[in-house]
């Protein structure tokens, strides 16, 4: 157990070294995108064994996907409306 | 040690009530970050030139060191647990100590940063001093920078403050093998306010540094 947390500690000191690496190579619109899957990653890796979720009944994982789950309809939800607003401006009647 | 509550069966599905009960605050928690980091995103989004310049102006070398702080009192908190698990009380209470040590640490750094912010005057309000263009949204960066890290470092205080219980409950003998609930409990907060800081720091640090 104790050699995990060790390797896991160190994968993750080892992202924290590309996520900062990879933000100073030009890859445009895919850095932010990068440094978003690496934080997912990062989460997911401390859920799964410092927060023992790979080791919980699986009544436990329902519990932790539902805050995932209401923060993707958030995003989702939100996001739908700004990122479509180019495509689909609002009425003009409805602007002041 | 552990008393069992007669609404329950048995010890072990009052431990695992516990657990669930943690969790649906931890989602909660989720929530009341991600209502911010979604206004983050958006503004992020749509004022991202002057976002972009303003995220350079962050201290990249501390907000680094601090991510590695945070990310190694994660271990050590896991390392609590396991020697909870065990019933190495000393080792629990040293490793709980290692823990609020670095745990301080990070908010001494955090706060030598927010005192850096204000020599350079990019505290946001009447004294806003900004270098570029576009002070109107490199102003709202460092509005979302300082709810979003203030947030996140009075998350940490209440972590400080758990911990501190912690420590001098488990002096006192009241956890064994057979219950550790609270440590177990702390740990899962404490690897909760790591987890977010993982986003906070690409968000806000690593905006558009490939220039």
């Amino acid at each position: 157990m104790i050699r995990t947390y060790i390797k896991v500690w160190a994968a993750l000191l080892g992202l924290l070294a590309l996520t900062v690496g990879a933000a100073y190579v030009p890859l445009g619109p895919f850095n932010t995108i990068t440094a978003m899957s690496i934080a997912v990653t990062k989460a997911v890796i401390i859920a799964l064994y410092f927060m023992h979720l790979r080791y919980s009944p699986r009544l436990t994982w329902v519990f932790a996907g539902a805050g995932f789950f209401w923060l993707l309809l958030l995003f989702t939800l939100a996001l739908s409306d700004y990122a479509t607003r180019r495509y689909m401006p609002p009425p003009t009647v409805w602007l002041p | 040690m552990e008393t069992l509550a007669h609404q329950f069966d048995d010890v072990e599905q009052q431990r695992e009530a516990s657990t669930l009960g943690m969790w649906i605050f931890l989602a909660t928690e989720v929530l009341f970050f991600g209502g911010m980091l979604l206004a983050y995103s958006v503004y992020r989004t749509l004022y991202f030139s002057a976002f972009a310049e303003a995220s350079r102006d962050l201290d990249i070398v501390l907000g680094s060191v601090n991510t590695a702080v945070l990310l190694c009192s994660s271990l050590t908190m896991a390392m609590a647990v396991y020697q909870a698990e065990r019933g190495n009380v000393k080792r629990l209470v040293r490793f709980i100590g290692l823990t609020m040590l670095l745990g301080t640490i990070f908010l001494a750094i955090k706060f030598y940063e927010y005192y850096e912010k204000y020599k350079e005057g990019l505290i946001p309000g009447a004294h806003f001093t900004w270098h570029g263009s576009d002070a109107d949204h490199a102003s709202l960066f460092f509005i979302a920078y300082f709810i979003l890290t203030g947030m996140h470092a009075l998350h940490m205080i209440v972590g400080l403050g758990l911990m501190s219980v912690l420590a001098i409950l488990a002096w006192k003998g009241r956890f064994t093998p057979a219950y550790y609930t609270p440590v177990e409990l702390g740990g899962l907060y404490w690897h909760f306010v790591d987890v977010v800081w993982v986003f906070l720091f690409p968000l806000l640090y690593l905006v558009h540094r490939s220039s």
